[in-house]
């Protein structure tokens, strides 16, 4: 059974434009998988609906065998603290401190009353350090998150997201706010969480390089359909034209002068 | 294109300006507000002021009594502004869009806000007055509900401010409701919120003197019954304590803005 099932997911916000077009795709345990597409395609959207951060209105997600869309509030919690999430703009409280943020990545493991005065075990601590020493940043443990760089933002948005214990990591163009060395930091972890510790990645990118190096595997997004879905070896040339296509490039040229 | 925007844009601004002094001169004329004479009375007052406005020692006597009532009307606008304070913590959280738990209550506390805020103080004071007396409670309560109501709004701002992005990413991680609002936006908006609050002590021992004049209680209610027996000597002392006291709860809140920004 694949860890992540799609099935004819269709999703609008306003009714009669719908932003994903029964959408289906299956995710093995292990695979890192690209998602790319112009902007507006439902690149976002897609992976929202994932762990129903956006409503499903039609059609399922299989999460680890769980029907997302069927759970309730804590059904859907249970499913929500296994999957981890990396934003654009990383996310975090910028006045806390880098240990404090990725300990809230232990929320979903505890009562709201634990959480609200935050009782984290010792293992908890220990487990946040050593993530923070792999990820490159434990010397600032202690600064708050507003004091760092983008790209040591990103990397505490990673270790909160992995102290949460993922099978799978949903990253929303994790490196679309940095610069190409703070990306290439950003990209080569995700690459070295997914071979190390098995675990799952789902990547947004704008970038069709950078998702052919890193990634396995490429899903196409057109307009809220999928429009390639295989190894990312075999996405040439004139894929990626059909998916940025013609079009987009007049579209562009349109949003300039208007 | 860009240029005729630039021309778009200093056009707006001359025909605001033009539009400004116009209505200046308007309401002048309909107010038989003049300039000139009104200009000219400042002499005349300042030599009234300086002449019967002199605290002499006899005024001086009163001064334990008046700081009584002057600590007694500054506690009781700290009371209602951090009371009220608490109120509206929660008021908001039920009205931010990010923090709110159903559209039912966010429309609801948003109401209470507004009609708070929009009644003057002065008429709040008065509504109350009617209702609960001259007593001390009436001026306190008139403070509150105005503070309720401004405080609400400063507050729901700060939660949409604070809460941008990390709402979503702790959703996201399982967490629950009030683990999202004590640990991620409460500690992100706190410090604005405790700005707000004490700009709102500030501004309620000014308006505590008004208020007390019409409710008849605290130090409003002394500056009115020596004012109305004419003793303006003591009027001077209490005008001047309560400037003074007022610097120094500005100064105060000053320091302790810097601290925690
Ligand atoms: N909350 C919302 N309400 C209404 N419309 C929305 C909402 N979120 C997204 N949309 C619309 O859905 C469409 C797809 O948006 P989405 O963010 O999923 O695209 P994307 O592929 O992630 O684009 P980008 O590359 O720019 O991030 C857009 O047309 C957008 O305007
Ligand atoms: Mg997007």
């Amino acid at each position: 059974m694949p860890l992540l099932e799609v099935n004819g997911l269709t999703k609008s916000y306003q009714p009669g434009n719908p932003i994903l077009k029964d959408v289906s795709f299956s995710v093995e345990a292990g695979e890192f998988v690209a998602v790319i597409g112009p902007s507006g395609a439902g690149k976002s959207t897609m992976l929202r609906c994932l762990n129903r951060m956006v409503d499903i209105a039609e059609g399922q997600v299989f999460f680890d065998g769980k029907d997302v869309g069927a759970q309730n509030k804590k059904g859907l919690r249970d499913v929500r603290k296994h999957i981890g999430m990396v934003f654009q703009h990383y996310n975090l409280v910028p006045r806390l401190t880098v240990i404090e943020n990725v300990l809230h990545g232990r929320f979903g493991y505890k009562s709201t009353l634990q959480g609200v005065l935050g009782r984290f075990t010792e293992a908890e601590k220990q487990k946040a350090f050593e993530l923070l020493e792999k990820l490159g940043i434990a010397e600032h443990a202690y600064k708050r998150c507003d004091q760092l760089s983008g790209g040591q933002q990103q990397r505490v948005g990673i270790c909160r997201a992995l102290i949460q214990d993922p099978k799978i990591i949903l990253c929303d163009e994790p490196i679309a706010s940095l610069d190409p060395n703070s990306s290439k930091v950003i990209m080569d972890h995700l690459k070295t969480i997914s071979i190390e510790f098995g675990i799952t990645c789902i990547v947004n990118l704008h970038q069709v390089d950078v998702a052919k190096d890193y990634a396995n595997r490429v899903i196409g997004l057109k307009k809220g359909e999928v429009v390639f879905d295989g190894p990312s070896l075999l996405l040439s040339e004139s894929f990626t034209d059909e998916i940025y296509g013609m079009k987009t490039a007049v579209e562009t040229r349109e949003l300039i002068t208007v | 294109m860009n240029e005729t925007v630039l021309k778009k844009r200093k056009f707006q601004m001359t025909m605001l300006f033009l539009g400004v002094i116009v209505l200046t001169y308007l309401s002048a004329w309909v107010t038989d507000y003049g300039f000139v004479s009104s200009l000219e009375a400042v002499p005349g007052a300042m030599v009234w002021m300086a002449s019967n406005l002199l605290v002499d020692g006899e005024a001086l006597g009163k001064l334990p009594d008046i700081m009584g009532k002057l600590i007694e009307t500054v506690f009781m606008s700290i009371a209602a502004t951090t009371i009220a304070a608490a109120l509206s913590l929660f008021l908001a959280i039920m009205g931010s869009k990010t923090t709110m738990v159903n559209r039912a209550f966010g429309a609801v506390s948003r109401f209470v806000a507004s009609l708070s805020r929009n009644i003057p103080v002065v008429a709040w004071s008065l509504i109350l007055l009617l209702s609960f007396g001259q007593n001390s409670v009436t001026g306190f309560l008139a403070l509150f509900v105005g503070t309720v109501g401004f405080l609400t709004r400063a507050f729901i701002e700060t939660i949409d401010e604070a809460a941008l992005g990390s709402v979503e990413a702790l959703r996201a991680t399982g967490a629950t409701y009030w683990q999202i609002v004590s640990k991620a936006v409460v500690p992100q908006g706190l410090p604005q919120m405790v700005s707000w609050v004490l700009f709102m002590i500030e501004t309620n021992i000014r308006s505590a003197t008004l208020v007390g004049i019409l409710t008849g209680t605290g130090i409003g209610y002394m500056f009115d019954m020596y004012y109305k027996t004419m003793n303006y000597e003591v009027v001077a002392l209490i005008t001047i304590t309560i400037v003074l006291s007022v610097i120094l709860i500005e100064l105060l809140s000053t320091r302790i803005r810097k601290v925690i920004l």
